[in-house]
């Protein structure tokens, strides 16, 4: 497919894999353990997975997969409120389809679905809205997800709702915004991270400024990257050059769609609708101030913590469950506890077990080489 | 009257002496309108009265083309000998289709249980011979969708000259069921030395595929119409009993075989790696996948190696016949794009791995969960 395949040449690869392999040589001489790049976003974490990336990399780099999954950080507290709204007799909830198997403290929307709630997959909030046109007797209320790269079509369908005098809609907003996290792991005391690969889409909405304290104050490199995976391999080779040249600047690997500024209109319409919460909880992280939103008092009508009375529980996380350190960076998702025991795609105890882009089901489907790779060489 | 009973247009087959003859004129044109009767199924369809009666002779043995000459027996009759003379092994193997939408590009729910069920007995290595048929009705269906499904069962039952020799027709109140279910079972038989199991891929064997993946998948994707997405991708849902017996043919002692269709090539493929104790190393490039479909995959984050087909044939064959089956499998429709993808391995045991495109390698897990529910 033209404009795809081009991103996936094993040929260029192989031409990138050398000058990394290179680079990484010399910058990481002298450290006693290999360069921590951290890939902030789930869709970096499901490329690198998917093309078997890891593999290829030398010793000297070990990815660090980050917090960039939303469905992966929504505290179980919200996965309850949820099902609550879901299981409410009048309501119609919406949601995309990785959200469906996100366990709360006692089910998933699936498991309410099979109950008898009514709960529809879609794949944007316009469809949504228009179940909201089909059903004027059901309120549909829209599972709201995912960062910057998902909120402004939120806004737009809510702006769109508001046009048509459509009142039967609302959000279950969940809305989180990725600095304030990228903040938090910067100022955990065990960080162990040289570099970052920065969220593509989420770029493309806020531009290239909002990370200029990464490296004016944390003094990291933070290279913008797209999403196939010659813009991986380019990417962590940028920000190794950096290393190298003891810069430390945020650069732009994925030119062409990131702007600079971002996109003003999506802004626009998420500072119409939107405003910053003053915590939002994270699961595995905690509250982290000003890292979510919610809709506008303006917008009250399509707000349904406004329009539900709502439990607004807060469940903590399973004991066992390590997902704090390994959003952290600080623990492997193998090194977890119960990783590949009693957490499992198929059983998910911790959030990032939930979604192909969680760093443990990436790891768990894609991933599990390494013991293979030790085998191998002991058997031949 | 529980089930209806049909009888065998094989004519070479008949057991009981009897001459029955068959009727080539086309089903859909020769069943008569339900004249007089309501034209959507109602409860009184699934009585068991006169309305289930006239059902079942103007819509269901009338599409299936067999004179209904034994309607009052319960069970279909099989001669023995005649049986045995094909081989040493009856292959019986049943299947439920539920799939929504009832009509897709490429077939429908009729298709998919005929079909689906004498590819699970062709897989087996055997001769798909006689069919059974189940429906379970909603109330309100129309009796002409019932009709189109049955004259697309028969289509594809002479397809690989089998017949539907029994079944039973059910009707529930609307809302117990969603429009037409049905549910096939299948009996075959097996010639003597053909012994195919998913315990016997051996490392130096070769996987093969006989075409393009995930057309099924993405098809009913498409036709459910919740995304505002156009293209042509139909479903890959064909019969592939002529192409096994083709690559028996050339080569009888095939290891493993087994039709992909939920789940797609890599749970199957996992199946085979867990039951052998091997490993199967794939190598994406050499997989068929049609443009279409890998946009499909790309925009909505879907693997196609998960994606349902219902057309679809993995095999594993000795190292030294996959020239001759690839061959053999090329020459017949349903295997024009047959390729050679992967190999077996000895380690790591029980894992299936994937050569990227890009060069890197990775796992092919077993599916968590349902890409897609509701597909066949």
């Amino acid at each position: 497919m033209k404009y795809v395949d081009e991103f996936r040449d094993p040929e260029q690869a192989r031409k990138w894999l050398e000058k990394i392999s290179a680079l990484a040589k010399q910058v990481q001489a002298g450290k006693d353990r290999p360069l921590h790049i951290m890939e902030v976003c789930g869709g970096h974490t499901h490329t690198i997975f998917r093309y078997g990336i890891k593999q290829m990399l030398p010793p000297e780099i070990e990815l660090v997969h980050g917090p960039g999954c939303p469905v992966c950080v929504l505290p179980m507290g919200r996965v309850d409120d949820c099902l609550a709204l879901a299981e409410h007799p009048e309501v119609i909830l919406t949601t995309f389809g990785d959200a469906m198997r996100v366990p709360g403290s006692l089910k998933s929307l699936l498991q309410a679905k099979a109950e008898g709630a009514d709960v529809r997959m879609v794949y944007s909030p316009t469809d949504a809205l228009s179940i909201a046109r089909k059903h004027p007797d059901k309120e549909v209320v829209f599972f709201a997800l995912g960062f910057e790269t998902t909120m402004p079509s939120t806004a737009l369908t809510v702006l769109q709702a508001e046009e048509e005098g459509i009142k039967n809609f609302s959000l279950f907003c969940n809305h989180i915004t990725i600095i304030p996290t990228i903040k938090a792991i910067l100022d955990s005391p065990d960080l162990q991270l040289d570099g970052f690969l920065g969220p593509g889409h989420v770029s493309m909405i806020i531009g290239q400024h909002p990370y200029l304290f990464i490296a004016d104050e944390h003094k990291k490199p933070l290279v913008i990257a797209g999403f196939e995976p010659l813009d991986i391999l380019q990417s962590i080779w940028m920000i190794l050059n950096q290393l190298k040249e003891q810069r430390h600047e945020i650069e732009n690997q994925y030119g062409r769609v990131v702007q600079v500024e971002g996109n003003h209109n999506a802004l626009e319409a998420i500072e119409k609708v939107f405003e910053l919460r003053e915590f939002f909880e994270w699961r595995g992280l905690g509250s982290i101030e000003r890292s979510g939103v919610r809709v506008r008092e303006g917008y009250a009508l399509y707000d349904a913590e406004r329009k539900f009375s709502i439990p607004n529980l807060k469940i903590a996380d399973p004991k066992s469950c390590q997902c704090g350190e390994v959003l952290r960076g600080t623990l492997k998702p193998k090194d977890c506890k119960v990783f590949g025991t009693t957490c499992t795609p198929e059983t998910p105890l911790g959030a990032l077990m939930v979604s192909t882009e969680g760093a443990c089901a990436a790891y768990y489907s894609y991933g599990r080489m390494d013991s293979f790779e030790s085998k191998r060489e002991t058997t031949t | 009257m529980e089930g209806w009973i049909l009888l065998n247009p094989k004519e070479k087959q008949q057991p009981d002496g009897n001459v029955y003859r068959m009727n080539s004129r086309n089903a859909k044109s020769f069943v008569p309108p339900v004249t007089g009767k309501s034209q959507t199924i109602s409860l009184a369809h699934g009585s068991g009265g006169k309305a289930m009666r006239d059902l079942i002779e103007d819509v269901i043995v009338k599409s299936f083309d067999n004179p209904a000459l034994n309607m009052l027996d319960d069970q279909a009759r099989f001669d023995l000998k005649e049986l045995t003379s094909l081989g040493d092994r009856l292959a019986f193997t049943t299947d439920s289709y539920v799939v929504d939408p009832l009509f897709f590009p490429g077939g429908d729910i009729g298709t998919l249980a005929v079909n689906g069920t004498v590819n699970d007995l062709a897989v087996g290595g055997a001769e798909p011979l006689y069919l059974s048929c189940g429906f379970i009705l909603e109330e309100g269906l129309t009796v002409e969708t019932l009709r189109l499904i049955t004259g697309s069962m028969k289509k594809e039952a002479d397809k690989s000259h089998v017949s539907i020799v029994t079944g039973d027709t059910k009707v529930v109140h609307r809302g117990a069921a969603d429009k037409l279910f049905i549910n096939t079972s299948g009996i075959g038989v097996i010639p003597r030395g053909v012994n195919i199991a998913a315990t016997r891929a051996e490392p130096g064997d070769m996987v093969l595929i006989n075409g393009f993946i995930g057309d099924h998948g993405a098809a009913i994707l498409e036709a459910r119409g919740d995304l505002s997405l156009k293209s042509s991708i139909e479903s890959d849902c064909q019969p592939l009993s002529k192409m096994v017996q083709a690559m028996l043919d050339v080569c009888p002692d095939i290891h493993c075989l087994r039709d992909a269709t939920r789940g797609g090539i890599a749970t199957v493929l996992n199946e085979f790696a867990l039951c052998s104790n091997v490993c199967i190393r794939l190598d994406e490039k050499e997989i068929p996948l049609r443009d279409e479909v890998r946009g499909l995959c790309e925009i909505l984050g879907l693997d196609p190696l998960y994606l349902a087909n219902e057309g679809k044939l993995l095999a594993i064959v000795p190292r030294e016949s996959v020239e001759r089956v690839l061959e053999a499998m090329r020459l017949l429709p349903e295997g024009q794009y047959s390729a050679v993808i992967g190999e077996v391995v000895e380690v790591p045991e029980k894992r299936v791995l994937l050569k990227t495109s890009f060069g890197g390698e990775r796992i092919v897990d077993m599916m968590v969960g349902d890409q897609l529910p509701r597909i066949c």
